[in-house]
């Protein structure tokens, strides 16, 4: 007997939407397993984990909180995902977007600029950050065929370097007992909230545009479409006369815009000042959360809510049941882990083939 | 090389050697065998002929022990046998001459072969090679490299690896659609000595004229069933279209050609390769003009692949003015501004160039089509894509669930008619179609002859680059050769023959320096 993998000619639609919900499931069964192994009852585990976090009206908010940051930058990376463009230094764009546009907060804070202008100019400056960090591997992939993976990942590090010298130094608050942190944004640079008595912004908002404004682009728009064709088929998209160069620079810079807008969105939001770290790793979660999304914005939207209640979840298990935070990390990486073995099955079927008759 | 036949305990030479009794093979979404019975005789040159598709290789592979059928038995000399792999075929004398060749390029000869051949002392290697080569008259080096060889030395190569281990069947599968003409008939008189040695030889093809002059049986297959049994000799190559393709051959019809004014001018293009086994294009100049059909023949890996790309617009030429199309010097633009000057072309692989395999055949019309019913400020037109697809489905017959299949679900002949419709939709000025029925089946080969006729009828200039000689002959006003990264002057099809086509093919060949191998490979 023998196992073995057959290519299915067309994959069920059905079933390439059933996998993530299929890993989903199986995740949950490994974290049953997992808090049988910490001997903590399932039940209450689950409960603790995937519901308590969403019993109330502010943990919804919080949800959605965490959610916006994870949307808007697995919107923006799938767009070069889907051309074959492997940014994965989102983190670092973000962190680019928060610094750029938190430093414009912080000088001009003084001025009294009116919100409805310091706010979006505050966006503004870190979408372009975020797109002159992604820009530079975009720049070295056209200019030297360096591998983007790598020098946008190496980017990371150099831009986190960055804004923990600046808060060190330079922008230190003075008046705050020598903690690396910036001062407090003033108001007209924090984002008005949406639902009173929680912490949930019209950053929100803003992740819905941008995942709509991105749906129309991959479906609807010629160029959206051209970039798809790149990342199935090069020598199709080549023929065609699809130039690769602009599809790498459009891809990493809407990555880099992306990533850019989650920063400022942080930083004049729920952290409302300039810190050391500006995400617990939302550039990199979004990696997974475009993955599991089908690089799909709509996809995305459902997939960055389950990556936040994670998150959440992470955090109620460690304050109510004493679990590890390396928790929140295990489900993220069977989450990814369980999406690829089941898109491995949406792609081919398994066959066990007995002994043939002319095996005789 | 073979044992007699009565020395051991072997059936007389009139049993089978080789018996396939109810083979089926079953692929998702086809059978490519259905129960297929088979005998080969000793000594005999055994013909399985049939369309691409109707299931030959697969049964080469059942036998070759490459694919396991789902059913059916395999005697080997009145034995029932079970080949597990390839190693277990060679053990029993079965021997594969494949059509794409496993060679690697950076060894030489012998160290090619040695990787294969594991029961001749390595010392030993060269001389034996040199032996088996001579008396089979396929004159090899065995300290040659590989990529310095002719695709004809290369398959040479393959032979001799498979002499090497003393054959008693001989699998050669399309053997002879890399070869000139002069090299078929020096390939036909080694399988003929081979087989009067005792071998017999199962001879893999779906052209019919070589069939008759070579093989003493023939096996006809059709979409993975035996439709008939006969002998060649004695048939005509109608009757043998007749049986493969269960219906009359289609005859292009074809008239003189009225050439209007040049739409594609080449004038002393050079490109150099941009990879070590590439071929450098030289001085290539090429005039096709509106109203006729110009055919490039030549063995492939002669410049075709680098010619091709340099006219498409997939490599831009330094030299604006060494391609010009329609009067517009062209050399610098992209294969998006040269379609815009008029310019349609059909590649050669058509999954994953020709046409997206993931995306459905709506989308695949988009690819190379900007048109304003399909493309409005910016925007897709849905209903417009699918519209054009399904206009290309009807008109060309492609046999497809609709606009919304994948590509990759259709059968080559029918993702080619719609990759040569949508190409032909774009009403251009210049088509050029690289390989355009390679792997077709009759029908469809056919009918993608027509359309390009017609094409030329509506006074379009035609570019056709084949391998392909008798297509070419057929559908050319005139031919032209390529070789080695040299184009010869093209001629009208009816002052050349193919003889003197073939010559040119092989001819521009010069011998490789210190090697004193033949001219003609």
């Amino acid at each position: 007997m023998r196992l073995l993998f057959e290519a299915r000619p067309q994959p069920s639609q059905l079933a390439v939407w059933l996998g993530p919900v299929c890993a989903t499931l199986a995740t949950l069964v490994i974290g049953f397993i997992v808090f049988e192994a910490f001997g903590k009852n399932p039940i209450t585990a689950f409960n603790a984990f995937f519901v308590q976090p969403v019993s109330t009206r502010y943990g919804v908010a919080e949800l959605l909180l965490k959610a916006t940051p994870l949307m808007m930058i697995a919107t923006g990376l799938a767009i070069g995902y889907r051309a074959n463009v492997w940014n994965i230094g989102a983190e670092g764009q973000l962190t680019l977007g928060a610094l750029a546009g938190g430093g414009l907060a912080l000088f001009v804070g003084d001025a009294d600029w009116p919100a409805a202008i310091l706010l979006p100019a505050m966006f503004i400056t870190g979408a372009v950050a975020g797109m002159a960090w992604a820009g530079i591997p975009a720049w070295l992939r056209t200019r030297f065929n360096a591998n983007e993976i790598l020098t946008s990942l190496m980017l990371v590090y150099v831009a986190t370097l960055l804004l923990s010298w600046l808060v060190h130094g330079p922008w230190r608050d003075p008046e705050g007992y020598n903690f690396p942190q910036s001062k407090l944004f003033t108001d007209n640079a924090l984002l008005p909230n949406l639902v009173p008595d929680t912490r949930l912004n019209v950053g929100f908002l803003l992740a819905l545009v941008i995942v709509a404004l991105a749906w129309l682009f991959v479906r609807r728009h010629i160029v959206g479409f051209e970039m798809r064709v790149a990342g199935l088929a090069p020598a199709a998209a080549n023929y065609a006369g699809i130039s690769a160069r602009r599809n790498i620079w459009l891809g990493m810079l809407a990555g880099g815009a992306c990533a850019g807008l989650a920063g400022v969105g942080e930083a004049a939001g729920p952290i409302g000042q300039l810190l050391p770290s500006m995400s617990p790793g939302y550039g990199f979660a979004a990696i997974i959360v475009a993955f599991v999304g089908r690089l799909h914005p709509l996809g995305i939207a459902l997939a960055s809510m389950l990556m936040s209640l994670l998150y959440l979840g992470g955090e109620s298990a460690q304050m109510n049941l004493a679990l590890p935070s390396a928790v929140t990390g295990l489900f993220q990486g069977s989450l990814l882990f369980l999406l690829l073995a089941a898109d491995v099955f949406v792609n081919y079927r398994l066959r066990i083939l007995r002994a043939t008759p002319a095996a005789a | 090389m073979l044992p007699p036949a009565s020395s051991d305990a072997s059936p007389p030479a009139s049993a089978p050697r080789l018996e396939l009794r109810g083979i089926t093979k079953r692929y998702p979404g086809v059978l490519a065998n259905d129960r297929i019975d088979l005998d080969v005789l000793p000594s005999e040159i055994h013909a399985v002929l049939g369309e691409n598709g109707a299931g030959k290789s697969t049964l080469m592979k059942v036998i070759y022990g490459i694919v396991k059928p789902d059913a059916g038995t395999i005697r080997w000399e009145g034995e029932q046998i079970h080949i597990a792999n390839p190693a277990q075929a060679r053990k029993r004398g079965i021997g594969m001459v494949f059509q794409h060749f496993s060679l690697f390029d950076t060894l030489t000869v012998a160290e090619n072969i040695r990787l294969a051949v594991n029961d001749v002392e390595p010392k030993l290697l060269p001389a034996r090679i040199t032996e088996v080569s001579e008396r089979y008259g396929l004159a090899l080096d065995p300290a040659r490299h590989v990529h310095t060889m002719s695709v004809g030395e290369r398959q040479r190569v393959e032979i001799v690896r498979c002499l090497l281990q003393e054959p008693r069947v001989l699998i050669m599968d399309e053997p002879t659609s890399v070869l000139t003409p002069q090299a078929v008939l020096r390939l036909f008189e080694t399988l003929r000595t081979l087989a009067a040695e005792g071998c017999s030889i199962l001879y893999i093809s779906h052209k019919l004229d070589e069939i008759r002059s070579l093989c003493d049986r023939a096996t006809v297959l059709r979409a993975g069933r035996v439709t008939g049994q006969c002998d060649p000799r004695r048939e005509s190559s109608a009757s043998l279209a007749k049986m493969m393709i269960g219906g009359e051959l289609p005859h292009p019809r074809h008239r003189e050609a009225r050439a209007g004014p040049s739409a594609l001018v080449v004038d002393a293009l050079d490109v150099r390769a941009d990879d070590p086994f590439g071929t450098t294009l030289r001085a290539i100049s090429l005039d096709v003009h509106a109203g006729e059909i110009v055919g490039i023949a030549g063995v492939s890996g002669n410049g075709q692949k680098e010619l091709l790309a340099a006219l498409s617009g997939e490599r831009t030429i330094r030299r604006a003015e060494a391609i010009r199309l329609c009067g517009t010097a062209a050399g610098r633009l992209g294969a998006f501004a040269r379609r815009a000057l008029g310019l349609a072309f059909v590649p050669e692989e058509r999954l994953g160039r020709g046409a997206v395999p993931e995306m459905s055949l709506a989308d695949n019309a988009l690819l190379t089509t900007r048109t304003e019913d399909l493309v409005a400020h910016g925007f897709i037109r849905a209903h417009g894509v699918r519209a054009r697809a399904a206009k290309i489905i009807a008109t060309y017959g492609v046999k497809a669930t609709g606009p919304e299949a994948a590509a990759r679900s259709l059968s080559g002949g029918n993702l080619q008619k719609f990759i040569v419709g949508r190409e032909i939709g774009q009403q251009p000025k210049v088509l050029i179609a690289a390989q355009p029925t390679w792997g077709v089946d009759v029908g469809a080969s056919a009918q993608i002859r027509q359309a390009l006729i017609d094409l030329r009828d509506n006074g379009v200039a035609v570019l056709v680059i084949s391998e392909e000689l008798d297509e070419l002959m057929e559908i050319c006003d005139r031919l032209a050769v390529i070789a080695q990264g040299r184009l010869s002057a093209p001629k009208s099809v009816h002052e050349t023959t193919a003889e003197e086509i073939g010559m040119l093919m092989a001819g521009a060949r010069p011998a490789a320096g210190q090697h004193s191998a033949p001219v003609l490979v």
